[in-house]
């Protein structure tokens, strides 16, 4: 087999890893790697930190300093690795379950307080581990384990919660289009501050065999046909806007970092203790 | 804490049980706390908030109980002594993580002040209802140290042996305390630097051939062993295991913390070696026992005293050692028969009927007082005394 540059960063002992043919997460763990090879982070000095899930399963396969933790909680678990060791460049790969469902709570309060660390939310719009069931990102009408009869509810924009929440880098993309993935990743991890990368992933297995997209190339057309650049969504009708996720870099911008606001917190603190002791 | 206690070596300071468990954090060597208010645990997560950032820790509140739980086992895995306080309803979120921690052997210390429950209950009301929940609160078998107190000083004696206890076995270990000795406030001597011993983490001899899930060994994240750390069923290095290794390493977990159970018991034992009753309690009820024994003894009743300080695992080998003379053994604890079960375990098949285990609860948020063990004796043991003037209860 082509030894391809970016397979020093794969655990070849762990591969193949338990995602399906056709699993659009295979294309988000080439990005990803190749975002950070791009960067020439020392492989040493990565944690990937991971929810529970299809998704859940990246760090496994990655030969960085990894952990799986509980479903939902990856942020947390992040927030506490990145708080003690400040210089470690820590990356979350949480699920769109992970993400919106049972881990909202963290995700919306880790986009507040701009902690240096970057979340990809690997969105295949269902429970796929589980046996796929219904997701707060299964568009509305589409068929799950859960909604045998097509979903009634509305689904979640989560880089619209992202930006309300205060993220400071916020993109969508598909595994449709590679580059602007691997483009986006690595923005992201470049962005000093919290970054969140939706990616809209396949799930060939259940979300497309439930809806008639059985083929793994008819899922990432679905999900070619399913976005649109955000200029373009600009123009649109209204009714059309509705029916398409936009995609692109939302939000770009910087504000001080809270691990660097911390150190500072540290610096007065400090200085308050050792001014009291001098008098 | 240097500027609140340390220079002042001769003199006590009168301190809450919250003080004094925060400051046995720091002496311990605690560098994290991410935390979530609750009462009757707040005070703690104050000093460590004010304390913390002057000695380079970090400090940070977090959304809820579970995220509190994940950033300190996060914190630990990144190389810190790390800790989080809570109560009753703050304890059940965070049974999701004190699963976590112990599959995957986190050092990390959890405090929950008991206070009336279940639910919200009465918030500003003790108990000691968690016993159980400290034991066995999250799903499937696990291991965890559960260690409690009683007196202020205690407190912090126990949260410093809680870190050391915590590194030496890398598991999690749970501190009860309870709303009364959270709050209440008693002079306290706080030991200088090296008076008491702390023990760090164990590093491996080399860091090749490191294996995170193989012995007590630790390495943190960006030390140069790049393994993986999984809530699943895992093998040494920490990635997924079935079948017989997964049952390997589950009792490996397990066994680590029972095969030290003596060197890990905790206890006074008073006045046994002619006892033919014994009063076995632990936390805050014990202060009502220790002078009800007292004053039993005053009477000429041949009664001892046990207190626990470890309560998981059970220190089953203090009972079993037992003189053969006792008969009685009075367990009062603020539930309605927690900890008396391990007792009734303990003793079963040892002595059969000869040996009489009975429990003294009480749920009304008050505590339990001397004079209701005194009379509890007395009912069982049918000597009498008068009542006369004393506070009825």
């Amino acid at each position: 087999m082509l030894k391809e540059p970016y397979q020093e960063y794969l655990r070849s002992d762990e591969l193949p890893s338990v995602w399906c043919p056709g699993c659009g997460n295979g294309v988000i763990v080439k990005a990803l790697v190749n975002a950070i090879d791009s960067l020439k982070l020392k492989k040493d000095d990565v944690v990937v930190v991971g929810g529970i899930g299809c998704s859940g399963r990246t760090p496994f396969i990655l030969d960085f300093n990894t952990m799986h933790t509980t479903h939902g909680r990856a942020l947390a678990f992040a927030t506490g690795i990145k708080l003690t060791r400040p210089e470690l460049k820590v990356i979350v790969a949480m699920g769109d379950g992970d993400a919106s469902a049972i881990g909202g709570n963290h995700f919306i309060h880790a986009c507040r307080r701009n902690m240096d660390l970057t979340a990809l939310i690997f969105n295949n719009a269902i429970y796929g581990q589980t046996g796929g069931q219904l997701a707060p990102t299964t568009p509305q009408g589409k068929r799950s384990a859960t909604s045998q009869w097509g979903s009634i509810e509305p689904n979640f924009d989560l880089c619209q919660l992202a930006l309300g929440a205060g993220a400071g880098f916020v993109a969508r993309t598909t595994v449709f289009d590679f580059q602007e993935l691997k483009g986006f990743l690595e923005r992201a991890l470049w962005h000093k501050g919290f970054s969140v990368v939706e990616i809209m992933t396949s799930c060939p297995t259940y979300f497309g065999r439930m809806n008639d997209i059985r083929e793994p190339y008819e899922m990432l057309h679905y999900l070619k046909d399913l976005t649109i650049p955000q200029d373009a969504a600009a123009m649109e009708e209204e009714r059309e806007r509705m029916r398409r996720l936009a995609t692109g870099v939302f939000k770009d911008e910087e504000r001080t970092e809270y691990t660097q606001l911390y150190r500072e917190l540290c610096e007065t603190a400090k200085a308050a203790t050792d001014g009291s002791r001098g008098e | 804490m240097a500027d609140s206690g340390a220079n002042n070596k001769k003199k006590p300071r009168l301190i809450q049980g919250n003080e004094a468990c925060a400051y046995g954090a720091l002496y311990a060597g605690c560098r994290f706390y991410a935390g979530y208010p609750i009462t009757p645990s707040s005070e703690i997560m104050e000093i460590m908030s004010r304390e913390l950032p002057k000695i380079g820790g970090v400090f940070i509140q977090m959304e809820d109980e579970i995220a509190s739980i994940s950033a300190v086992i996060g914190a630990a895995w990144a190389g810190a002594k790390a800790m989080a306080a809570t109560s009753g309803p703050g304890f059940s979120l965070m049974q999701e993580g004190i699963g976590y921690a112990a599959i995957t052997e986190t050092p990390c210390v959890i405090v929950d002040s008991q206070r009336w429950g279940p639910s919200t209950g009465q918030p500003t009301k003790t108990a000691q209802g968690d016993v159980m929940q400290a034991i066995w609160g999250t799903h499937g078998d696990h291991p965890v140290i559960v260690l409690t107190a009683s007196h202020v000083r205690e407190v912090f004696e126990m949260t410093v042996t809680a870190f050391n206890y915590a590194e030496q076995y890398r598991v999690p270990v749970i501190l009860l305390l309870d709303e009364v000795l959270s709050h209440m406030r008693e002079n306290v001597f706080i030991p200088e630097p090296g008076e008491i011993e702390i023990i760090e983490r164990k590093r491996p001899p080399s860091l090749s051939d490191f294996r995170p899930f193989k012995d007590l060994s630790f390495l943190p994240f960006g030390d140069g062993a790049r393994f993986n750390v999984t809530g699943m069923a895992h093998d040494e290095w920490g990635f997924p295991a079935q079948g017989q290794e997964a049952e390997r390493q589950l009792r490996r977990i397990i066994d680590k913390i029972h095969v030290d159970v003596e060197s890990l018991a905790l206890f006074d034992e008073t006045y046994l070696d002619d006892a033919d009753s014994v009063i076995a309690s632990y936390g805050i009820t014990s202060r009502a026992a220790e002078s009800a024994v007292e004053q039993l003894r005053a009477e000429g009743l041949r009664i001892g005293f046990l207190n626990l300080k470890t309560l998981w695992p059970f220190p089953d080998f203090l009972f079993e050692r037992l003189p053969a003379h006792i008969e009685y053994i009075l367990v009062p604890e603020l539930n309605l028969g927690q900890l008396v079960r391990e007792v009734r375990r303990a003793v079963q098949g040892q002595r059969g009927q000869s040996l009489r285990v009975e429990h003294l609860g009480r749920v009304d948020g008050s505590l339990i007082t001397p004079q209701q063990i005194i009379e509890t004796v007395h009912a069982f043991t049918g000597s009498r005394i008068s009542t006369e003037g004393a506070p009825r209860c």
